[in-house]
């Protein structure tokens, strides 16, 4: 039987050891009524025929769209020598680092992820990975409820709406106030309503940039109100564009947070992704999760290991800062290989093109009759658009078309059942920009 | 060795981008960027391939050797899974492309392995239905605990208890407090599981849920399960399965069938996909008929046509857990593994995960304390007690394993048991390999007697010696700073 070494002969001799005549006494402890009333499943396939079958799958999705589509998950490059990396099975085969003598490689990685994570943000601290940037957000909020020992929350609504949702989601069960904030008009988080909200109350307020429509912002001046009432600043950001914007740290962000697909991992439906979580050094044993450390062997030999256990689940128990365990250590380590391969200068030029191609999709899909820009304010790749009739139905006849447009905000927004969100990545040419803007134009 | 930080040489380029085919606007965003670049590596391609190899290298995995860490099921990973989530009709699929119109036929496939797994892992358990959603054990636990909590709300009941015996993996109170419980903890009694006594006392209509690992952590079927379930039932409290440990008993017993509410499962442990040196892994949770309504948003749903789509309509759901539909690439691994394996090679999977373990406790309890002699599951906990005489501690005998290129058990857990050394075989590991190990084990509890130095100062036969935990916890470096 495959992915099982032992034969049977090997099975009637351990057995024979155990002074037993059968397999079925080792299960003796299971009741006779606790059996299975049922265990249908089809027999074992051969390696060969579960490769047909599951490239037939794979072949049953398209493949071949031109993708416009982004609202925080995003088609960029990756080069080649990232899967070299991480398909080495001494990463993968390998379980949380807890012996650290055997697992440097895992470690020092992790930590040099930490220390990539801190410069793009410009922030004290960053742990070893979260799930996704929406849990992220999740346990950053849970970290403020807990410093601050409050509990209103303060929500921009230009913060993803799948993150509100988890964000809701998570605290069903807790004696938290939400508090939603609609967006000003020009698409950026709305100054005056938020400063009527803050108060004593507030444990933090969380805010997105690039927002969800695309509106770049330094909210510097938020976050110093914030601040001024005592509550934390929570920052969620694409760490792509951290390659040029104004960092959660020079924004004086208490804790940013993020989704770090975009950092060479694929789209892959959904996940394996990778949340990422930074802080201002007062809050560092506050965080959640894994967090790697440099010491030393009894030599002075430089080593890591994972530290500041105490905050965990596995010591603290109920107790503990968060409940997580497995996190995504292997697509940290895909984030670090990938910004190795970019580099300093080469992460600036991305953000270059994408901010380029942008803009030129913009301009290009200005030009249409009909077609509006929603909000008057700067963008880096990604931005809102809106059309003269519902946004949804134009992005279906263009997926005919072959090209994935962009999101419909009507999805979650009310009153934008007209808008569109696209997103432009360095991956996409010149033509295929220009693809886009005469298929929209022959739609409209 | 040096960090990729420290490899860096100003103006060196690793990747070639393309040339802008577009005009740039150099100042479209003044005075909304960042004053200097991020302080990134600048290095090559082959540095950073040579580099991270190099990493690799000093690293070790199921490939590399035996792995036998307790409660994490490091079985050997097929490979034709690695080699699945690389199609790129799964690789480069936008998660978003089927809430567009005209977009759910373009990712038949993706959402028909969504779905087949889903009802696998159903049949597996007992289960009505699964959300694949969950992106790790701990945060299926989370979920089944929100969704028992829903449930609870829903019929108008205040619950505030959790139930938990002390056995635990430290994810399970963990989860239990942050979705609002206060954590009941029973003792385990001399049998090794949850003392029906104790859990007698504390069992009332303030209890939300018992959650249990059944096996436990001490790798042990608690025989009294179903009675714990029928009084956990009368009080009005629901049942939850933490899957940790199913790979013991596929096809032996069903949590479904045996009065468990919510399930969750860990695919990285009995699901074949690899543990990523500390994820991705992927939580699923699974739920009886009358939970159902409460499962997160969205579910995968077969039309009668035979389509697939995403079901959004959910109005008692609890509402998204994750951004998407799970970890696919996790889940599409342990699709792959099901088929692989089919029904007899799970049965076949846990009989001989429950031998090889069997047969290593047997070999070795003469040697080392076994605090339950009594017939395991898929693990058991040994305790270094013995060693403990002579000095020698679980740590040091972990470390001196390392010697002899073995990855150590999980060791001081459980916490009921002192000094525990808790050993998971796994099913994919062959006799030749358990007896290896078992000489190794037997000679370092004669070494602990004869010359228990050795051990106290081991490893010896790696790169680096033990390492400064207290150090690390008192003076914390958690990253790299240029030095000017």
């Amino acid at each position: 039987m495959p992915y099982v070494s032992n034969t049977d002969e090997d099975r009637a001799r351990m057995l024979g050891e155990l002074g037993l005549k059968s397999i079925e006494e080792l299960f003796s402890d299971i009741p006779a009524d606790l059996r299975p009333s049922s265990f249908n499943l089809p027999p074992g396939l051969s390696e060969l025929e579960v490769r047909r079958f599951t490239q037939t799958l794979a072949d049953k999705n398209a493949t071949d769209l031109i993708c416009f589509l982004g609202g925080g998950f995003y088609d960029h490059f990756i080069p080649a020598a990232l899967d070299t990396i991480i398909s080495r099975s001494e990463f993968y085969t390998a379980y949380t680092p807890y012996q650290p003598e055997i697992s440097q490689g895992t470690l020092q990685a992790i930590y040099e992820y930490q220390s990539a994570v801190c410069h793009l943000t410009d922030m004290d601290a960053a742990n070893a990975s979260l799930y996704d940037g929406g849990t992220a957000l999740y346990e950053a909020m849970m970290m403020a409820v807990r410093i601050t020992k409050r509990r209103k929350v303060i929500v921009d609504e230009g913060v993803s709406p799948i993150y509100r949702k988890m964000l809701h989601c998570y605290t069903g069960n807790l004696a938290l106030e939400f508090v939603e904030i609609p967006v000003a008009r020009n698409g950026r988080a709305d100054r005056q309503a938020i400063e009527t909200q803050l108060d004593k109350n507030t444990s933090c307020l969380i805010l997105q940039n690039p927002n969800f429509f695309g509106c770049v912002d330094d909210i510097t001046d938020m976050a110093e109100s914030a601040q001024k009432s005592g509550s934390l600043v929570i920052l969620s950001t694409y760490p792509i564009s951290l390659g040029i914007l104004k960092t959660p740290g020079e924004m004086q962000v208490d804790i940013a947070t993020g989704e770090g697909q975009s950092l060479g991992l694929g789209l892959s439906f959904g996940g394996p992704y990778l949340g990422f979580m930074a802080v201002r050094s007062q809050y560092i044993r506050q965080m959640p999760g894994r967090i790697v450390g440099e010491t030393t062997d009894k030599n002075g030999q430089r080593g890591f290991v994972l530290t500041l256990q105490t905050r965990e689940q596995h010591i603290r128990r109920e107790k503990a800062t968060s409940n997580i365990c497995s996190n995504e250590a292997l697509c940290a380590l895909s984030a670090i290989v990938y910004l190795s391969l970019i580099g300093k200068e080469g992460l600036k030029e991305v953000t270059e093109l994408c901010s380029a191609k942008a803009d030129y999709t913009l301009k290009r899909l200005l030009e249409i009759p009909g077609v509006k820009m929603r909000f008057p304010v700067p963008i880096f790749n990604e931005f809102t658009l809106e059309l003269p009739r519902d946004a949804g139905d134009i992005i279906g006849q263009l997926i005919e078309k072959g090209i994935m447009a962009g999101f419909p905000l009507g999805r979650y927004y009310k009153n934008m059942e007209k808008c569109m969100l696209i997103a432009v990545t360095e991956k996409r040419t010149k033509e295929e920009i220009g693809m886009l803007a005469e298929a929209l134009e022959a739609v409209l | 060795m040096k960090l990729i930080f420290e490899k860096s040489v100003a103006g060196r380029r690793g990747v070639r981008l393309p040339r802008c085919d577009v005009p740039i606007e150099r100042d479209k965003l003044k005075g909304l960027k960042r004053k200097e670049l991020p302080d990134l590596p600048e290095v090559s391609e082959l540095d950073t391939v040579r580099h991270f190899t190099e990493l690799s290298r000093h690293n070790f995995g199921v490939d590399t050797g035996f792995y036998p860490l307790g409660s994490c099921t490091m079985k050997y990973n097929p490979k034709i899974g690695e080699e699945a989530v690389r199609y790129q009709g799964f690789s480069r699929l936008h998660p978003l492309l089927p809430q567009l119109r005209q977009g759910g036929i373009l990712t038949q496939g993706a959402l028909q392995v969504i779905y087949e797994t889903e009802r696998f892992l159903s049949e597996i358990t007992g289960m009505a239905e699964f959300t694949m959603q969950p992106l790790a054990g701990a945060h299926g636990e989370l979920t089944g605990i929100m969704l028992i909590a829903a449930y609870h709300k829903s019929r108008g009941i205040k619950k505030t208890k959790v139930i938990i015996p002390d056995s635990a993996h430290g994810t399970n109170p963990a989860s239990a407090a942050i979705a609002g419980y206060e954590v009941v903890s029973v003792p385990s009694d001399k049998n090794g599981v949850m003392d029906f006594s104790e859990f007698r006392k504390v069992i009332d209509e303030k209890v939300a849920a018992v959650m249990l690992t059944c096996p436990n952590t001490l790798g042990l079927f608690n025989p009294d399960i179903k009675k714990i379930a029928d009084r956990t039932h009368q009080a009005g409290g629901l049942m939850y399965y933490d899957g940790a440990n199913l790979n013991a008993i596929l096809g032996k017993c069903r949590p479904g069938d045996v009065g468990f509410d919510v399930v969750h499962l860990n695919l990285h442990k009995t699901f074949g996909t690899p543990h990523g040196g500390g994820g991705p892994g992927a939580g699923p949770v699974g739920v009886k008929e009358h939970l159902r309504e409460f499962l997160p948003i969205s579910l995968v749903v077969k039309r009668p046509d035979g389509t697939y789509a995403l079901e959004y309509n959910r109005p008692k759901s609890i509402g998204y857990v994750a951004p998407f539909y799970g970890n696919f690439g996790v889940i599409l691994k342990c699709y792959v593994y099901i088929l692989l394996l089919g029904r007899e090679g799970l049965i076949r999977a846990a009989e001989n995960a429950v031998l090889n373990a069997n047969y290593m406790m047997e070999k070795l309890k003469s040697y080392y304390h076994l605090p339950y002699d009594r017939r395991c599951m898929h693990e058991f906990v040994l305790s270094a007690n013995k060693q403990k005489k002579h000095g020698v501690k679980a740590l040091d005998i972990a470390k001196r394993l390392l010697d002899f290129s073995f990855h150590p058990p999980t060791i001081y857990f459980p916490l009921i048991v002192e000094e525990a050394m808790m050993i998971e075989p796994a099913e994919t590991e062959s006799g030749e390999t358990l007896d290896k190990f078992i000489e190794v084990m037997i000679q370092i509890a004669k070494e602990a007697e004869q010359e228990p130095q050795t051990i106290k100062d081991a490893p010896h036969n790696l790169d680096i010696c033990r390492l400064d935990e207290v150090k690390a916890a008192r003076e914390p470096n958690l990253k790299y700073v240029r030095v000017a």
